[in-house]
């Protein structure tokens, strides 16, 4: 029975980050591991609500007033056990989940202050790692059926520890040199270090998962190959296909990048680096080709890929940095007849590269990429606007005489993303991208494609860390049954399920 | 044709099997034996002044039955019978009902003559008894049977000391011959289906009664109005039936006794006679005693058993007095004070059956003596008094009698456990002790005890065996047990010693709907006292209870002898594992032969499915049985050792069919049963368990689960900690263990039982949602109606769980070994909950943005959930088109259907202000209604239109309920039972009465405050007639509810209920909220409202009583359909709790118990409050919404209103394709029954009751004080008084209170005097400016909920005998009472000042429980007391003289010698009780004053004195006082 007078004793209170001037000199992450302290203290806040709003806000399913009680009286080994009972990577989450359980949670009712929900399930699995806890799990005898994994993110991981614990043997191919997915280079160090990755997937092989890495499917292997060797495929690609903005002036400009352009370089470039220290044979690590280094650098959009590329360019040396947003400043609290709790709400978000510097600027459009006259870009011209929704259709309104250029010479589009990428792949087994550029998937997960599933970004569109979980959890049950496997696996999700909303 | 039980078969929902009865009773007799008319005429007078204890149902001169018992009147009969008869005594005679059918009756006299040979008795003739139906009710008459009487004589067979062979039999010796031809007449005639049924049949006493009002007795017989009818002795009885269904031997007196009470245990107390019936043999009844079986005649009611085996008990040899104390023993259990030889005959005698347990007053008479035995609790009223010219009385109530003051010479009244017994052969009344004296040593109990009681802690110790983890956890699989129960139930269990608490409503699908596996458990459901019978209260009179048992095999009961008791004492009915191994080896060492013990594996092999199950019970009932037979003579049911292949059969099914088969083949008294269960973990578990026959239950698993909860982590603070200060396992498992024997007991208690030896096998539960032959089967005597799981269900739920065991696929097990329950909390992959994260997302959010789409999305959700599987109203489908469809607009408007909407019963403390004003101001708005809850209401809320609550609750703990409460009140209601937890009370903690709250409630502030289980004015259905008179009285504009939770049976109470003249009837569901509640209540007792409702509308229609009573209907409303569903099943009017409040902010947080509400609405907090976001406006557009819902439904149905539509349920069928894979073996019909009614007759409310109050005596008083009423003088006026004056100055005060408000009038301003003998409730809410002084005596609840009035009551200035030894008053004075002044020349009885919040009283002495719950004022007692005074007594001053220290419940109070200020108060009150009442106690206390307050000891509770020096402190030092005392609430 968790302690009901917690809330009433103590604050929310989130571990100190690292300070700026120091974290911003490295890469390591932004958060130090916190004393058990304060974690078990922060649990005690958690009211274990008839109704866990948390637990539904979260699509994994998270069973967070379980494992807050068990960290409020120091049972770490439970804990983990009820964690990792609907998440496979509870590291990953804990760190890069924007924890839509935390805006549902009861204590944020009339802008009260949500238990950490978050920083208390990193910490279960940080404590776990330590402590041992975290062992390869006991494998049943093989089933003898194979299943590949296209795509290793977090949908395809999960996905393939999924089916793997169940018996079958799943082989997970990514295109690029290392397993990961958008984690390994798409999100920087100070968010996810990547020993993270490595440590989960230590544990995936030793349960038998085979990995192969810089095999890019539809063109190394033909997608008709790999169905002929696996028994079933899931498709797990992303949705990487990056908006651009072709029809605003001066976007052929040099300077003018794509956000995961200048983001997935500067990753790289951080794990070489520490490969490199680690082994000096490696020799010496070329520069990142987009550098901030003394730019004055302008990003465009407001979500997760600008904030990291926000974080970046502050570790890079950037000169100045402003950060554009369409849409008005949001509000500081829930508005709550627009967005009534516990439904995810649109209020400003500061991550922690937003107080390591740079300047925010709302509501205004890009009208033109100025020229320098030598072909790169000098500026950005914009306008201020008011952005409207009707029937579903933005309509921007300019507000006359608001012009101005702001200097820049580098830009970065973060302005979301169109779906998965088309690929040979896609038309080598059929399977055509809607028209939000994503794989539909029926009620089983499968794709157009026999034997083809689909889950992660590549059927959602682009999503949060915990939507590709759930759903590579509930691909790999469907896959199981698919199969013919042996009783049912666990899936929290169904491939048509969206969060509460108005 | 007369049955032996009510004629009415089932229909529908009714069963006949739960009426209840309740009633007066009484006797007179001449105590030297002188036989008379005048005794008769006497006994019928007092018949007919308990009239009104009795009742009547739609036809005011049908009575629900009296009677009368006398000795038998040789010269009358002599004279009137056309043969010659034998010498007085030598004759046995009694009258016979016979079949109205000519022929019938023929061929039942001809078995009886047939008998009457075979015994070899001489049918010396008939009469044909005169009657006169002139006066008879339709139905009575119409039931009426062909009276006529029969003479028998016998004579001895052989030489015997008595007399020679030939010579006639006399007395009880003839006796016997009667009673085996009685036995065999009835059995046989009933079987031909001619049934005969003898009121009576004996040479010593003759019994007349009928389907009669008292005064319809003499009327009916003319016998009676003879005056050669003489007898010394006359027994009379009146009846108050639930029901009103023709039956003509249901009336009492039976042969022996008339019982004013009921046998809760009776279902058990009959299959263990049944069970016994195999070893009786008694050499006084010669012969084979089989062909008198069965002993107690099925289908008979519990009187009629109680009857049946007293008269075995006695025919068998032993004195009635002595076969009365065994089966109904006083509390002798945790009396340490209790004289050992009469402890060493009760003890003996427990050994050889267990106590038949009730509410019970049984008066009794073998022709010689005539006695009277009260329960253990004294739940029933009972008061003698005797003359000076040799005459003795005793009635239900004082005063029954006109009897000269200045003759009568002594007076008591009926005790606990005690009993009253007149000689008439001896002349003399024999006292309580002298009777048990006498019994306790007519044996060597003691020596008996000693040579063969074995105590369970004497017994060799054994090895302890601890278990692995993966071990623990496949088993915790196999037995579905879910990770939720480890964190809610089992690690408090073990942390705490205590069953944890819950709050709100239950939300889940009970179990034959639920789509998951469910425990068997879940399927009964636990039944509960209301109404005709209290519930008790475990904690603060936990010295009646007792948890102890004797387990081993039982002989002859009707030949006692030292091995009778060779059995081993088990001192509770859980026993931990080192326990049970103790009694598995007992004979180990070969040296207790006579207790050899096996395990029996329940275990069946899973691929052979149900078969398997019904194979394996098969041959482990052989296997038993064989075992018996070899001298095994403890059995252990186990089911441990289940593996891959083989599961575990329920422990339940297997302990009900093994215990069931051994009734069956009378072998069960031979052997104990013990259950070594891993499917128990519950409280409730080891209840059923229990419930169904085991003696005591072992739930290894749920200790091996508490060990390796320490071991891996899961469980801490467990103190004291072992001694490498991790938690200790050994206490761990003690605290589980005590939690669930304390939960059981507490179960036991909501059904008014008190001995775990008589739960045993009482079968006290109802099964929802089981196949009837499968009831039949394995639970028989089991009520449920609506059918359900078979075999083949039951088993496909043991494989789901064996599945998770061993599991298909390993993979579904990685990190996630347990289910995760969600039964208590909502879970993603729980069970399903009807309010979920969606649905209270939409109410919330439709009713705040006043969007109805969003409301009907919100609806539409819901009644899916239902469907799917949340509730049995899901099942239903409307039957639109059946009628034709009507225009929305000509059906009547949303504005006329909210009327009909009332908030629930939630009390001011329970939740905040902010929130109980949101809803009072909303309701007000719409017309509807919203209810105080018990927690009284403010004054400046009581008179503002817009915040008040039209309803007023009256509930156990009377918090706040004055004068000024009651007249200010739309309707009264009065809650019996609460769905989330029937049976039981509540408590306050003090931390939790801030100020505001203690205001409200007339209590302190920091002080906790009890609700008792019962209320302590109403244990049975008469007690609940004068409740609702006095209300009624006290304001007759208010319509007075009762309210009701649905179980089994809820239909008879209902008609009950309907007879006493309430005027709406509320029937709870099971799933109604609560502030808090133990987790059992929440689950598993009562059931469904649709079934109550149904139920009760049922039996009300088929009682003719539908047309006088509105009914409300509550539980866990939702929607417009669950409205419209409701209203074809009968309920005109609807409440809801939970849904307003989540339209006000609740979002379930569950934690309402703990006052940390986060949304401001549970809790007092004024933090929290700040955070309530509640508005008056959701609530209204949520009931708006709502009715503009149900006019929909209306319109699709046909209705153009609601009262069309009310009680139409054949315009429901169930969903034909709603595939619920254990729902399959569901029959709903007979919810949706509607009974055969004549053409236009009403099934809804068209007439009011006829309350009577133009009979009351205060009328007379109101017009006497005119003046004062009108004019604020004084007015003084004197008149008589006479029992059957209830409620005297009710009405008179509700006339101050409703001019004068609270604050009345000046003291004394009506100054009535009275002479007689005041009925019941005398001066109840009697409010400032009345004084009411009567000389005489008074009966039960005398100034009952008082309110600032004065009441003085002492004897006639002509009594006779000495004031203070002498009782004035009965029982539960001063219940409730907040202001006020008391005087009483004289002792009272039970429960004195009980919950008294401010009345002050003076009294001479008190008895058991005095001062029970009190929370303020000042009592006063110069005289003795009874045991446990002080229970639960948080607040207030008592002043005992001579206080007997251990006669003190020491839980809550201190003792100590007054100070100087309360000797000053102490004077004051005794000078003033000494001028109020001439005093002879208080004359010589004043005399020797200085002397005297040296031998006075204040009783003060602890908590209220640190309060009240914490107020001290802070007004001496200018500090905010309210601050003060929060302070020291929390410390």
């Amino acid at each position: 029975m968790p302690d009901p007078q917690g809330f009433l004793r103590y604050g929310r209170r989130l571990p100190s980050r690292r300070p700026v001037p120091v974290r911003i000199q490295d890469w390591r992450e932004v958060y130090p591991v916190a004393d058990d302290g304060l974690i078990r203290e922060q649990a005690t806040r958690c009211m274990d609500c008839g109704i866990p709003f948390c637990h539904d806000g979260c699509p994994l399913g998270n069973r967070i007033p379980d494992w807050n009680d068990l960290v409020r009286t120091g049972g770490w080994a439970p804990a983990i056990e009820s964690l990792h009972a609907t998440n496979n990577f509870p590291e990953f989450t804990g760190r890069l989940c924007p924890a839509p359980c935390e805006a549902a949670c009861v204590l944020g009712i009339a802008g009260g202050e949500p238990v950490t929900i978050k920083q208390v399930e990193v910490e279960i699995i940080n404590r776990a790692f330590e402590l041992g806890y975290v062992t390869p799990q006991a494998v049943p005898p093989p089933s003898g059926k194979r299943v590949a994994v296209v795509g290793s993110g977090p949908a395809g991981l999960a996905a393939a520890q999924q089916l793997a614990r169940a018996g079958h043997q799943v082989t997970v191919y990514e295109r690029d040199d290392a397993i990961g997915g958008l984690m390994r280079y798409g999100i920087p160090d100070f968010k996810l270090e990547k020993e993270h990755i490595d440590r989960r997937l230590e544990q995936m092989a030793a349960e038998g998962v085979l990995f192969r890495t810089s095999v890019n499917v539809g063109v190394d292997v033909t997608a008709a190959s790999l169905r002929q060797e696996h028994d079933a495929v899931l498709l797990a690609c992303g949705a990487l296909a990056s908006r651009d903005t072709p029809e605003t002036p001066g976007r052929e400009l040099r300077g003018v990048h794509l956000a995961m352009d200048h983001l997935v370089p500067a990753n790289r470039f951080v794990a070489a680096t520490a490969a490199a220290v680690k082994d000096p044979a490696v020799g010496p690590v070329p520069p990142t080709p987009i550098d901030a280094k003394g730019k004055h650098v302008v990003i465009i959009g407001g979500g997760d890929t600008a904030a990291d590329c926000l974080g970046v360019a502050h570790r890079q040396g950037a000169a100045g940095i402003i950060q554009l947003d369409l849409y008005p400043q949001p509000p500081d609290d829930r508005d709550e007849e627009r967005d009534p709790w516990p439904t995810w709400p649109w209020i400003l978000r500061n991550y922690p590269a937003h107080e390591e510097g740079g300047e925010r600027v709302f509501a205004v459009a890009v009208q033109e990429f100025v020229d320098d006259g030598a072909g790169s870009v000098r500026a950005v011209r914009v306008a201020e606007v008011g952005v409207e929704k009707v029937d579903g259709r933005r309509i921007l309104t300019f507000v006359p005489g608001s012009e101005r250029e702001l200097p820049a010479d580098l830009v970065l589009l973060a302005i979301g993303f169109d779906g998965t990428e088309e690929q040979p792949l896609l038309d080598q087994l059929g399977v055509a991208r809607n028209r939000r550029g994503a794989i539909n998937a029926s009620s089983d997960w499968q794709t157009a494609a026999d034997g083809v599933f689909v889950a992660g970004d590549m059927h959602r569109g682009a999503s949060l860390i915990v939507w590709a979980i759930a759903e590579g959890r509930a691909a790999a049950a469907a896959i199981h049954s698919y199969l013919g496997g042996a009783g049912s696996l666990p899936a929290p999700v169904t491939a048509a399920t969206q969060p509460l909303a108005v | 044709m007369v049955h032996p039980h009510p004629q009415r078969t089932s229909e529908g929902l009714y069963d006949p099997a739960y009426e209840h009865d309740s009633c007066g009773v009484a006797f007179v007799a001449d105590l030297s034996g002188q036989r008379s008319h005048d005794v008769v005429a006497k006994g019928l007078s007092a018949l007919c002044r308990l009239d009104h204890r009795g009742a009547r149902g739609a036809e005011p001169n049908t009575g629900d039955g009296a009677g009368i018992m006398l000795q038998v009147p040789d010269e009358f009969f002599r004279a009137v019978v056309d043969f010659p008869l034998p010498p007085a005594g030598q004759y046995a005679t009694g009258l016979v009902f016979l079949p109205g059918d000519e022929g019938a009756a023929a061929q039942a006299i001809r078995v009886l003559e047939k008998y009457a040979l075979v015994e070899g008795a001489d049918l010396l003739g008939w009469r044909d008894v005169p009657v006169d139906p002139s006066d008879l009710g339709e139905s009575a008459d119409a039931a009426r049977p062909r009276i006529r009487q029969v003479f028998l004589a016998a004579h001895r067979l052989t030489d015997t000391p008595e007399g020679p062979a030939g010579s006639p039999l006399s007395g009880l010796d003839l006796d016997r011959v009667a009673f085996c031809v009685r036995k065999q007449a009835e059995r046989e005639s009933a079987e031909r289906g001619v049934a005969a049924y003898f009121p009576s049949l004996s040479a010593r006493t003759i019994t007349y009664k009928g389907m009669l009002t008292p005064a319809q007795v003499p009327a009916f017989f003319p016998d009676l109005r003879d005056e050669r009818v003489a007898s010394a002795i006359a027994l009379v009885h009146s009846r108050f039936s639930t029901n009103t269904f023709p039956s003509w031997p249901l009336a009492h007196p039976y042969r022996f006794i008339a019982h004013n009470g009921e046998i809760n245990t009776i279902r058990g107390n009959k299959n263990w006679m049944n069970a016994r019936e195999a070893l009786l043999a008694s050499e006084v009844i010669p012969g084979s005693l089989k062909r008198l079986f069965p002993i107690c005649t099925p289908g008979a009611s519990d009187a009629a058993n109680v009857d049946e085996v007293l008269e075995l008990l006695h025919m068998a040899g032993r004195s009635l007095p002595h076969a009365m104390l065994m089966m109904i023993p006083e509390a002798w259990e945790n009396d340490q004070d209790m004289e050992p030889a009469r402890r060493a005959f009760y003890r003996f005698h427990a050994s050889l059956m267990e106590p038949w347990d009730g509410p019970a007053a049984v008066a009794f008479t073998d022709g010689t003596v005539v006695g009277a035995v009260l329960d253990r609790n004294g739940l029933r009223p009972g008061r003698w008094w005797q003359t000076s010219d040799g005459l003795v009385v005793l009635g239900s109530e004082a005063g029954v009698l006109d009897l000269d003051p200045a003759t009568v010479v002594a007076k008591g009244r009926l005790q606990p456990g005690r009993m009253f017994l007149v000689d008439t052969a001896a002349g003399r009344i024999v006292q309580d002790d002298e009777i048990k004296a006498e019994l306790a040593a007519a044996q060597p109990y003691d020596d008996w005890l000693h040579a063969g009681l074995i105590d369970l802690a004497d017994l060799p110790e054994r090895e302890h065996i601890v278990y692995t983890h993966d071990s623990v956890q496949r088993r915790q699989q196999t037995f579905g047990y879910t990770e939720e129960e480890l964190k809610i139930l089992l690690a408090p269990m073990a942390r705490t010693g205590a069953e944890p608490l819950g709050s709100m409503g239950t939300d889940t699908p009970i179990s034959p709907l639920s789509t998951r596996p469910r425990l068997l458990y879940d399927y009964f459901h636990q039944l509960f006292a209301q109404v005709t019978n209290p519930p008790l209260d475990a904690i603060r009179e936990e010295l009646v209870t007792s948890l102890q048992s004797t387990i081993g095999p039982e002989g002859n009961l009707l030949d006692p002898g030292p091995a009778s008791c060779r059995q081993i004492v088990l001192p509770y009915p859980v026993i931990d594992n080192d326990e049970l191994a103790k009694i598995l080896s007992v004979d180990e060492d070969g040296d207790l032969p006579g207790f050899k013990a096996v395990r029996v594996s329940g275990l069946y092999p899973l691929r052979d499915g149900a078969a398997g199950i019904k194979a394996r019970l098969t041959q482990i009932c052989r296997h038993v049985s064989e075992a018996i037979e070899d001298g095994v003579r403890i059995l252990v049911l186990s089911d441990r050792d289940s593996n891959a292949t083989l599961a575990p059969i329920p422990s339940l099914l297997l302990t009900a069919a093994v215990h069931q088969h051994l009734v069956r083949e009378q072998t069960r008294t031979q052997v104990a049963l013990i259950v070594e269960s891993g499917d128990c973990r519950e409280v409730h578990h080891a209840a059923v368990l229990i419930g169904y026959g085991a003696a005591a239950v072992n739930p290894y698993l749920a200790f091996e689960s508490v060990e390796d909860l320490i071991t891996t982590g899961g469980l801490a603070g467990i103190e004291p900690t072992g001694p490498d200060g991790r938690p200790s396992a050994a206490v761990a498992v003690r605290n589980y263990v005590k939690a669930l024997g304390k939960g059981v007991l507490k179960i036991m208690s909501k059904m008014g039982i008190s001995t775990v030896s008589s739960y045993c096998g009482a079968q006290v539960f109802e099964a929802l949602g089981l196949d009837g032959r499968l009831v039949e089967r394995y639970f028989a005597g089991t009520p449920g109606k609506i059918g359900g799981a078979r075999l083949a269900e039951i088993h496909e739920e043991i494989k789901a769980r064996h599945a998770r065991a061993y599991p298909a696929n390993q993979a579904e097990r990685t990190h996630r070994r347990l289910e995760v329950g969600g039964e208590y909390q909502w879970r993603r992959e729980g069970e399903l909950h009807l309010f979920n994260p969606e649905t209270v997302f939409l109410l919330q959010h439709a009713t705040r943005s006043r969007q109805y789409d969003l409301f009907r999305k919100y609806t539409s959700k819901v009644d899916e959930l239902a469907a799917e599987a949340g509730s049995l109203r899901g099942l239903f489908r409307l039957r639109t088109g059946v009628r034709p469809a009507v225009p929305l607009d000509e059906v009547e408007p949303a504005s006329e259907i909210v009327k009909r909407f009332a908030t629930g019963a939630m009390s001011y403390g329970s939740i905040s202000a902010e929130a109980h004003e949101t809803l009072a101001v909303a309701m007000n708005k719409l017309g509807g209604k919203s209810n105080t809850g018990e927690g009284g209401e403010d004054v400046d809320r009581l008179y503002d239109p817009t915040r008040r609550s039209a309803v007023k609750q009256v509930a156990s703990g009377r918090f706040g309920v004055t004068s000024e409460y009651l007249v200010n009140a739309d309707d009264l209601q009065i809650k019996m039972a609460q769905g989330a937890k029937p049976g039981e009370g509540g408590q306050l903690p003090g931390n939790k009465v801030w100020p505001w709250i203690a205001k409200t409630r007339h209590a302190t502030p920091g002080v906790g405050l009890i609700s008792p289980p019962p209320h302590h004015d109403i244990y049975s259905i008469e007690d609940l007639a004068q409740l609702v008179h006095d209300l009624k009285c006290v304001n007759p504009a208010a319509r007075v509810h009762v309210k009701l939770v649905s179980e089994v049976g809820v239909g008879t109470v209902a008609a009950g209920v309907a007879k006493l003249k309430a005027d709406v009837i509320l029937i709870s569901g099971h799933d109604g909220g609560t502030g808090a509640s133990p987790l059992n209540s929440l689950k598993h007792a009562g059931t469904p409202w649709e079934l109550g409702l149904a139920e009760a509308q049922q039996t009300l229609l088929l009682n003719r009583l539908r047309d006088r009573v509105t009914v409300q209907v509550d539980g866990q409303l939702k929607t417009g359909r669950d409205v419209i569903v409701a209203a074809l099943l009968g309920a005109e009017e609807f409440g809801f709790a939970t849904a307003p409040l989540i339209v006000s902010g609740c979002i379930m947080m569950r934690v309402c118990h703990l006052d940390t509400c986060p949304v401001g609405i549970a809790t007092q907090n004024p933090v929290l409050r700040e955070r309530f976001t509640g508005k008056p406006e959701f609530v209204e557009a949520f009931f708006l919404f709502l009715a503009e819902e149900v006019r929909g439904y209306l319109a699709e149905l046909g209705f153009r209103s609601l009262d069309e539509a009310i009680g139409h349920a054949e315009m429901l069928n169930i969903v034909p394709a709603v595939d619920h894979w254990k729902a399959r073996g569901l029959d709903l019909s007979p919810v949706l029954h509607v009974p055969e009614l004549p053409e236009g007759a009403a099934r809804r409310r068209i007439r009011d009751q006829d309350h009577g109050l133009d009979r009351a005596l205060d009328n007379e008083l109101v017009t006497l004080a005119a003046p004062a009423l009108e004019r604020r003088e004084q007015v003084r006026a004197v008149v008589a008084v006479r029992n059957e004056h209830r409620s005297v100055g009710a009405m008179l005060g509700g006339e101050v209170a409703r001019r004068y408000g609270g604050a009345g009038l000046p003291d004394d301003t009506i100054d009535v005097t009275l002479h007689g003998t005041a009925g019941q409730s005398f001066g109840a809410f009697l409010p400032r400016g009345v004084t009411l002084r009567l000389f005489g005596d008074a009966n039960d609840y005398v100034g009952k909920g008082l309110s600032g009035g004065r009441i003085v009551v002492r004897p006639f200035s002509t009594a006779p005998f000495v004031a203070e030894e002498q009782i004035i008053a009965g029982n539960t004075i001063l219940y409730g009472a907040t202001d006020g002044e008391v005087f009483l020349r004289g002792r009272v009885g039970e429960r004195f000042a009980v919950r008294n919040s401010g009345a002050v009283a003076i009294v001479e002495g008190v008895g058991d429980h005095g001062c029970e719950y009190m929370t303020g004022g000042t009592v006063v007692v110069l005289g003795g007391t009874g045991r446990n005074f002080a229970a639960g007594m948080s607040g207030g001053t008592a002043f005992v003289w001579r206080l007997d220290k251990s006669r003190v419940n020491p839980e809550l109070v201190e003792l100590e010698p007054l100070s100087d200020e309360e000797q000053v108060t102490l004077r004051t009150l005794v000078e003033r009780h000494f001028a109020e009442t001439d005093s002879a106690v208080a004359e010589y206390l004043l005399k020797r004053w200085s002397e005297a307050v040296e031998e006075f000891i204040a009783v003060v509770p602890r908590d209220y004195k640190r309060v009240m020096e914490a107020i001290r402190t802070a007004e001496a030092a200018g500090r905010d006082i309210d601050e003060a005392v929060m302070e020291v609430a929390r410390a």
